[in-house]
């Protein structure tokens, strides 16, 4: 199941992306991120939201940040420099974003050669997208294996998601090489409330799968232990075990191949009626 | 505020007096030099390959600038691989 020294490095990139602004993304790529290295993969995790760094809080790593992706692509620092080994899992880093805003400082060129260069290291290379379709968005994109679109059950989120799927199919590296197998992306809902499924005021997952069209990786409740987590620094799945870390564990392990059965989790406890009659409803 | 011999600010949960610490600290940094990284490192580190090349041959690849912001002081460790002084490892 884990990924040992003897074999060379796999170096698989994974874009976490979806157009729509907060619907989850930094917390997916911390949460998947070391997940996968608590499987015992090599796995880092790349800022590309240049000009708003924040990867690094989610991760907790934050007052360790010293030199940045801008600065290994403009030659001032060595990749080794830039990345910062997690406190926890010792075969897990980041990659932190920089904080300048000027965004043409990513470069295709820059963001390949950093993208070779820990593929001779690495695992998994988790790209963490910034919101939109702009520049950084892009190149998060650009040079991937493997997309998780990360998708609330709302309308404007479905709508952007769609957009992003067909970006990934025309406008990445596999897209436009001859030949090349296209990326394979998933959906990975998150911010799932069955409550309010469950009243009919929000989409179900079946709803939302018929209209995208992809493969589902996992469904995420909305959990209040996602904001404790990020108090912390903690990704989810290092947290104290709680329904969002459990459905990230869930979607890891599919991510690696695993065949597990897909589960909607609750933190919610019953209610008092539900738990005084018993099972019913 | 204490009114009835009670509190009524509710009693902050521990995670978001951490949240706020880890901000205040992160923020003060940021705030003084626009960026939580100060600018003066990749010359720093410059400066540092350049001195030692005078006396031991090493690449750039061989220094790493690691910090660790704190709320009173930053500390920062730089670690320098020198070759060997020995006549063979400098042949
Ligand atoms: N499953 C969840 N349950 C509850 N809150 C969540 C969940 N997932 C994310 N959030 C909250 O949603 C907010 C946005 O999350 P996050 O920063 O991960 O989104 P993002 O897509 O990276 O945003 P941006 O587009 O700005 O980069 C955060 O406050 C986070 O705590
Ligand atoms: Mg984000």
């Amino acid at each position: 199941m884990t990924q040992t020294n003897d074999n060379a490095p796999m170096g698989r990139i994974i874009v976490i992306t979806s157009g729509k602004g907060g619907v989850g993304k930094t917390t997916s790529a911390a949460a998947i991120s070391a997940g996968l290295a608590k499987q015992g993969y090599k796995t880092v995790v790349i800022d590309f939201d240049v000009g708003l760094r924040n990867l690094d809080m989610i991760m907790g790593c934050e007052r360790r940040v010293v030199f940045d992706f801008i600065n290994v692509i403009q030659g001032d620092a060595k990749l080794k420099q830039a990345l910062i080994k997690d406190k926890r899992l010792e075969n897990l880093a980041v990659l932190p974003t920089s904080q300048t805003r000027d965004k043409d400082a990513l470069t295709r060129e820059g963001v390949e050669a950093v993208l070779n260069e820990l593929k001779q290291d690495y695992d998994y290379i988790v790209c963490d997208s910034p919101a939109g379709i702009e520049r950084g968005a892009h190149l998060a994109m650009y040079f991937a294996d493997e997309a998780v679109v990360v998708t609330n059950p709302e309308v404007s989120s479905v709508r952007d998601s769609d957009r992003v799927l067909g970006l990934l199919s025309s406008k990445t590296k596999r897209a436009e090489t001859e030949g090349a197998e296209p990326i394979k992306a998933q959906v990975l809902l998150t911010r799932h409330d069955q409550g309010r499924i469950d009243k009919g005021e929000m989409m179900t997952v079946e709803d939302v799968l018929e209209i995208l069209a992809v493969p589902l990786l996992g469904i995420i409740p909305e959990s209040q232990a996602v904001l404790r987590a990020s108090n912390t620094g903690t990704p989810v799945t290092l947290d104290d075990p709680s329904a969002a870390g459990r459905a990230y564990e869930d979607a890891v392990a599919r991510l690696t191949g695993e065949d597990v059965e897909m589960r909607v989790a609750s933190d919610r406890r019953p209610g008092l009626l539900q738990r005084m009659f018993g099972r019913t409803a | 505020m204490s009114l009835f011999g009670f509190s009524l600010k509710p009693r902050r949960p521990k995670s978001a007096q951490t949240a706020k610490d880890r901000l205040q600290i992160l923020l003060a940094h940021e705030r003084g030099a626009g960026t939580a990284t100060p600018d003066y490192l990749p010359a720093l580190q410059r400066d540092i390959i350049e001195a030692i090349r005078r006396h031991v041959k090493i690449e750039p690849d061989d220094i790493d600038i690691r910090m660790e912001r704190g709320e009173e002081v930053s500390s920062l460790e730089i670690n320098i691989e020198v070759p060997d002084a020995s006549p063979r490892a400098r042949a």
